[in-house]
């Protein structure tokens, strides 16, 4: 199993991810660098936080042309699991590979700090070890999270059920107050409608370790390793899975 | 694309088609929250400059491309392909 690690010019959580993915989950990791043009033999790919080429014109609009997204392209349409995380995020909805666009934090700030997300879908390559509902704490770090999309595409995508995270308070309510950045329906994170493309604003790779506050995020992380050795490589694409992914009995997710 | 710098719109030459000036003006579609031309605003309130209703923020592009019967055509495509996010941005141009 190799999980590929696109590097933009500008990305800053390649190396967390590699590190986690190597060290935390003895699982090969390998980084793919902007200017590569394949992405066989991957397994799945990860698009890191970061300000990838300095977050020009709008966070993630130049890495979306770059030769690698090209490949992506392709890769996705195949039905093959794609994680973009913050900047990754950016860079999916700007090359439209998910719905909606990030915008600049309601506040106006960047936004630096511990959130927690509501669980709301499990069907999909990044979510297959969690359970639906359960409550993680995981840290965000963004100035541009500010989901966004029209009244009447948030109505279509929650039909096709492509809310993946909300934002929510310790009991799992997604309340306004749990909100960091004015995401409309508090949305931290939206998937494809078959689920294999999975973009969120947080940082799992930086809570996957007690010694670093919460190990919430490993759980992602897990879930994509768990999807491919229990799925033959190179299956088509529509992964609706029957929920009988056994959830794997982590210690409570919260608040560690 | 064959971008003449510094050079003024009647020095440009680029392999006998004139080169044109197109100036585009991206900023956020009408409802959607400019979060960037509140804080600029807050800033000038901040500086004294009281009175400013309201303030919008947007960004600005100067394209110096070839003449060609599809200019207008190749220009809102590069617009809606990239300058722009047409989802949240509107965007409009003129051509010198």
């Amino acid at each position: 199993m190799t999980i590929g690690i696109v590097v933009f010019p500008g990305s800053n959580c390649d190396a967390d991810t590699y590190h986690v993915l190597r060290d935390v989950l003895s699982q090969d990791a390998r980084y793919v660098w902007h200017r590569e043009t394949s992405l066989d033999g991957l397994d799945a790919v990860i698009l890191p936080g970061g300000f990838s080429y300095g977050d020009y014109l709008r966070a993630g609009a130049i890495a979306s042309t770059s030769p690698v997204v090209r490949a992506l392209r392709g890769y996705a349409a195949a039905g093959r699991p794609v994680l973009g995380i913050c900047n990754g995020f950016q860079t999916l909805v700007e090359t439209r590979l998910l719905p909606g666009a990030l915008l600049l934090n309601a506040a106006g700030e960047f936004r630096c700090r511990y959130v927690r997300i509501r669980v709301e879908r499990t069907d999909t390559p990044f979510t297959c070890a969690l359970r639906e509902g359960e409550v993680l704490r995981i840290p965000i770090a963004h100035g541009e999270g500010r989901y966004y999309l029209t009244d009447q595409e948030l109505a279509r995508m929650i039909v096709e059920r492509q809310i993946a995270f909300r934002y929510c308070d310790a009991a799992g309510h997604a309340t306004l107050e749990a909100n960091p950045n004015g995401a409309i329906d508090n949305i931290a994170g939206v998937a494809s409608v078959s689920g294999t493309v999975l973009g969120l604003m947080p940082h799992p790779e930086r809570a996957s370790e007690a010694i670093v506050g919460s190990a919430d995020g490993l759980r992602i992380l897990e879930s994509v390793v768990q999807w491919i050795r229990t799925r033959p490589a190179r299956e088509g694409a529509t992964p609706r899975r029957a929920a009988a992914v056994p959830a794997v009995p982590a210690a409570s997710s919260e608040g560690r | 694309m064959a971008a003449a710098k510094a050079a003024s719109a009647t020095q440009k030459r680029a392999a006998g088609a004139r080169l044109r000036t197109v100036r585009v003006t991206v900023r956020l579609k009408p409802g959607v929250l400019d979060a960037q031309g509140q804080a600029i605003k807050k800033g000038l309130d901040a500086l004294g400059y009281g009175g400013v209703a309201a303030l919008r923020a947007g960004r600005y592009y100067e394209i110096d491309m070839p003449d060609a019967p599809d200019l207008e055509a190749r220009v809102r495509a590069m617009c809606e392909g990239l300058l722009a996010n047409t989802l949240i941005e509107e965007f409009r141009y003129d051509v010198d």
